[in-house]
């Protein structure tokens, strides 16, 4: 039965200023009961403030296959990293 | 075991945690049975919300797990709604959407009870049951909306468990005594008409009404 229902990317943000992060996924005939269910799943311990569902099949991913190309190239440029900054303390979330 | 007379707020106590916890058993009976995983984590959830419900009321009675527990079944102050069988999924959106509905006027208003503990408690209570409703009445909606089946399922549910609302809104003298001192609000107030444009909108004057009504009242505990 379940499968009879699309599939929907579930995203929680766990308090304000912070991003939405992706938790998992859930089934649902529509965006309203993803949201229903998004909550009861992944939010029943007060792990967010906001939800966010997106429907699985509208989501355009990477091809594992071209990982090389795609990824490799950016190992050996460091000088990309900001790892020669100083970061006040009092920066969160960076 | 014989009905212990006591105070009419406990009495009141009783009957209000007595519905969350027949209610939330009743939706526990789902768990790893609910037609898909999602809505069994859904149902678990409310049986959850109700459980906790019942938990406060019920300690501010008594002892909350002897009372939970150690009653014979006849000394439970439940309405006869929240103890109809699950039936399918749709008997039991039904019964949740009608109950919660009427559960939801009550805790708006009993927000302002005179009595300190159950004003808190209802303020605490009525974002859970707003969920409730809300969920209960999407299922109705697409369940009403899905296939002739589902349709014929959620009219079903409907029927079973319509002929139970009319007690909901009854007052006998211990509930009289307790609306009379603040404590509770008056479901008479809460209106009929208003509940049935809260719970079936649409439906009209013509509510379900295909199904006998349930006997004047229950056996009493003492023969």
């Amino acid at each position: 039965m379940s499968s009879d229902w699309p599939l929907w990317e579930v995203f929680v943000r766990a308090k304000g200023g912070l991003s939405h992060r992706h938790v998992g996924s859930v089934h649902a005939p529509d965006g309203e009961l993803a949201l229903a269910h998004a909550r009861d799943t992944y939010t029943r311990r007060l792990e967010g403030v906001s939800l966010w569902v997106v429907p699985s099949a509208k989501i355009i991913a990477s091809d594992p296959d071209r990982a090389g190309e795609l990824f490799e190239p950016a190992e050996d440029k460091i000088y990309r990293h900001p790892t020669f900054y100083d970061i006040p303390d009092e920066v969160k979330h960076i | 075991m014989a009905t212990i007379a006591v105070d009419p707020r406990t009495e009141y106590l009783l009957r209000v945690g007595d519905d969350s916890l027949v209610l939330g058993q009743r939706l526990s009976e789902w768990c790893g049975h609910a037609p898909v995983l999602e809505v069994d984590i859904s149902l678990a959830n409310l049986a959850l919300d109700l459980i906790g419900q019942a938990t406060l009321l019920l300690n501010e009675a008594g002892d909350g797990d002897r009372l939970a527990f150690h009653r014979d079944v006849l000394d439970f102050k439940n309405c006869l709604l929240v103890e109809q069988p699950n039936g399918d999924f749709a008997q039991t959106i039904a019964r949740h959407l009608l109950y919660t509905t009427w559960q939801h006027m009550l805790l708006q208003r009993l927000t302002g009870s005179s009595d300190r503990f159950l004003a808190e408690f209802a303020h605490k209570a009525v974002k859970e049951v707003a969920y409730h409703r809300e969920l209960a009445r999407e299922w109705v909606i697409r369940l009403g909306d899905g296939t002739e089946e589902s349709a014929r399922r959620m009219a079903d549910g409907l029927d079973w468990n319509w002929r139970f609302v009319a007690e909901l809104f009854e007052v006998d003298g211990t509930l009289q005594s307790v609306i009379d001192h603040g404590i509770a609000p008056d479901p008479r107030e809460l209106g009929r008409l208003s509940f049935r444009n809260c719970s079936c909108p649409g439906r009209g004057a013509a509510g379900p009404a295909s199904r006998s009504a349930p006997a004047p009242r229950r056996p009493t505990g003492t023969p």
